[in-house]
């Protein structure tokens, strides 16, 4: 698979992609490059969480058990792949299909009980348009 | 569709996540972050199903029976289960996680990580780590479940050569996977049953982790396991090539780690103090008997009324046991009766507070307490010696000022909440029993400090019916 997406990010690090044929092993630009992106998303989450008010932890906890289950990705592709060989295949199947339902879980799960925690944090009512409601 | 426009797509639903995350920095823009949370998810699903093209029948399946059980549960829940919820949740992605590297190694072509008749080396690797981490956020998640839950008592349990055993278990899973990659890179078929060990070994480190951690270090095993579901995804994302699983799982990865920081800082206890566990569990043992009587004065409803009406200022501190009460509705009713009387009102927040990060902020939301008036620890704490009264409602240790005087109490050094620097305390406990570090709370003896013993929604449902039945 060709990946614009770690390209993008690793310009700014062409020199650790030059490196690439140093490392062991035998997919190496692929290992390089992810973990460049690896590494850039580390910085930016931790950048981004430190910001979040203390006051949400609740909901950010929900809503990164919610995009975790990204791994949805993974389980679809085991699922949709083409039922020409049995056998292994099957397997595979049997897993994947597994799998989405439990990550489908969270991810419906984690997104409504998000919008249901978010939905609860109110601002001050303003005293004075509120008795005028209750008549 | 061509890779190079899934791979766009992509990073459109990568930008998505960081910005939910993004969102929450305040209340006002977090829910246009849940939505942009939403939004990727559906552009990665979309993009991914598109790329294959065959057995759209079986995932739409599984989404919707796994979509309608998680809105089902999510709906209905309780908000006081939360941490419960979100430890449940947390086991599903490690077991999906599981799954999704064992059916890359079932069927290692349609994953792009076979070579000759075996797997590449370094996908092993990879695999493996997000085999391990997922198995161990699955098992560790349902013991933090269990615990939350009730099903499974919340004190530490300790044996001896624990700490061994699970080091003997962490090695014994790196070698596996050594022996994994050996094996898997010339034959794949042969490698499937030493997988299975190293899911095997993982499932019971998680279990062996967690069992030795007590119910109030909720706050942190949570943040652990929210952080270890996010490497979990990472690995499989190395495993998969593919930059969605990998940024995700490390912004996950990071705030799980920062919030467990956040928690551990907040209890002044080192990550691997609370990993390694049964805290707690001996002290509390040790104090019971020794405890001696010492005056305290007990109040009632009536007595605490008056104080209150004639206060200026009120702090109120909530604590785990307001959640189990269900008392935050009440709490926010007594807080507008003294509005109504001119009272200001106030809620301290202490990081730790409840069973999950944030846990005390959720609840008080629920109970439409408006989120200006939720004050944090360095905040409030300065405001403390202006206080009129403390009100206390399921707190303990989090207010024990042992932690900032005796060297020899065990929360030592722990931050606490200022609350003794307030002209009255009151301390809302079902009985004179300690907190959950078994430490014995000076507060409860001091002059300044009343106890109203009972049931924290009673208390404060009583309090109510004084405040508003004698008032005026």
């Amino acid at each position: 698979m060709a990946d614009p997406v770690t390209n993008l990010l690793s310009v700014a690090v062409q020199g650790a992609a030059a490196a690439a044929p140093l490392v062991h092993g035998s997919g190496p630009s692929h290992l390089v490059t992810n973990l460049t992106v690896f590494v850039l998303a580390v910085f930016v989450g931790y950048y981004v969480v430190w910001r979040v008010t203390p006051a949400l932890h609740s909901p950010l906890m929900a809503v990164t058990n919610a995009i975790s289950s990204v791994i949805v990705v993974g389980a679809i592709i085991a699922t949709g792949v083409s039922a020409l060989s049995l056998g292994s295949l099957a397997v595979s199947q049997v897993l994947g299909f597994v799998a989405v339902m439990l990550a489908s879980v969270n991810i419906f799960g984690g997104f409504v009980i998000t919008g249901r925690m978010l939905g609860k944090f109110k601002k001050k009512v303003k005293a004075a348009p509120a008795p005028a409601k209750k008549v | 569709m061509s890779p190079d426009l899934s791979s766009l797509l992509y990073l459109i639903a990568s930008v998505c996540f960081i910005m939910a995350l993004k969102g929450l920095s305040s209340p006002e823009s977090a829910r246009g972050g849940n939505l942009f949370g939403i939004v990727g998810m559906v552009i990665a699903v979309v993009t991914t199903l598109w790329l294959s093209h065959l057995g759209w029948p079986l995932v739409v399946t599984a989404m919707l029976v796994g979509g309608a059980i998680g809105t089902f549960i999510s709906v209905r829940l309780q908000m006081t289960s939360l941490p419960q919820l979100i430890a449940a949740f947390h086991s599903l992605v490690g077991l999906a996680a599981v799954l999704v590297a064992g059916a890359a190694l079932f069927k290692p072509e349609v994953f792009q990580i076979a070579e000759g008749s075996g797997i590449k080396v370094s996908s092993i690797v990879e695999m493996s780590v997000g085999t391990a981490i997922g198995a161990i956020t699955f098992t560790g998640s349902i013991i933090a479940f269990a615990k939350l839950q009730g099903i499974m008592k919340g004190d530490p349990i300790t044996f001896k050569g624990q700490h061994l055993l699970n080091l003997l278990l962490l090695l014994g899973i790196v070698a596996l996977v050594a022996w994994f990659a050996m094996v898997g890179s010339a034959d794949a078929i042969a490698a499937q049953k030493i997988f299975i060990l190293v899911a095997l070994a993982s499932f019971i480190l998680g279990f062996t982790l967690i069992i030795p951690i007590g119910g109030a270090d909720m706050p942190v095993v949570i943040s652990m396991l929210n952080s270890y579901s996010g490497w979990a995804a990472c690995g499989i994302g190395f495993t998969l090539n593919n930059p969605l699983l990998i940024i995700t799982g490390a912004l996950v990865g990071s705030s799980g780690a920062i919030l467990s920081y956040v928690m551990c800082k907040a209890m002044n206890r080192s990550l691997f103090n609370v990993i390694l566990g049964g805290f707690g569990g001996g002290a509390a043992a040790a104090s019971g008997p020794a405890a001696e009587k010492k005056p305290v004065k007990i109040g009632s409803a009536e007595d605490a009324a008056f104080i209150l009406k004639n206060a200026s200022s009120v702090v109120i501190v909530p604590g785990y046991g307001m959640a189990v009460a269900q008392a935050q509705h009440v709490v926010r009713e007594l807080a507008d009766t003294l509005k109504k009387e001119g009272v200001g009102v106030r809620y301290a927040i202490h990081p730790v507070a409840g069973r999950m990060p944030g846990h005390m902020n959720v609840l008080l939301a629920e109970a439409n307490v408006p989120y200006e008036d939720v004050v944090e620890l360095d905040e409030i704490n300065r405001d403390f010696a202006q206080t009129d009264v403390a009100y206390i409602i399921g707190a303990n240790d989090i207010t024990n000022p042992s932690a900032k005087d005796d060297p020899k109490s065990p929360i030592f050094g722990m931050p606490v909440l200022d609350v003794e620097k307030a002209k009255t305390v009151f301390f809302v406990k079902r009985s004179m029993a300690s907190g959950y570090a078994g430490i014995d709370n000076p507060l409860f003896y001091r002059d300044n400090t009343m106890m109203l013993l009972g049931d924290a929604k009673k208390v404060t449902e009583e309090l109510v019916k004084a405040m508003s039945g004698g008032g005026h």
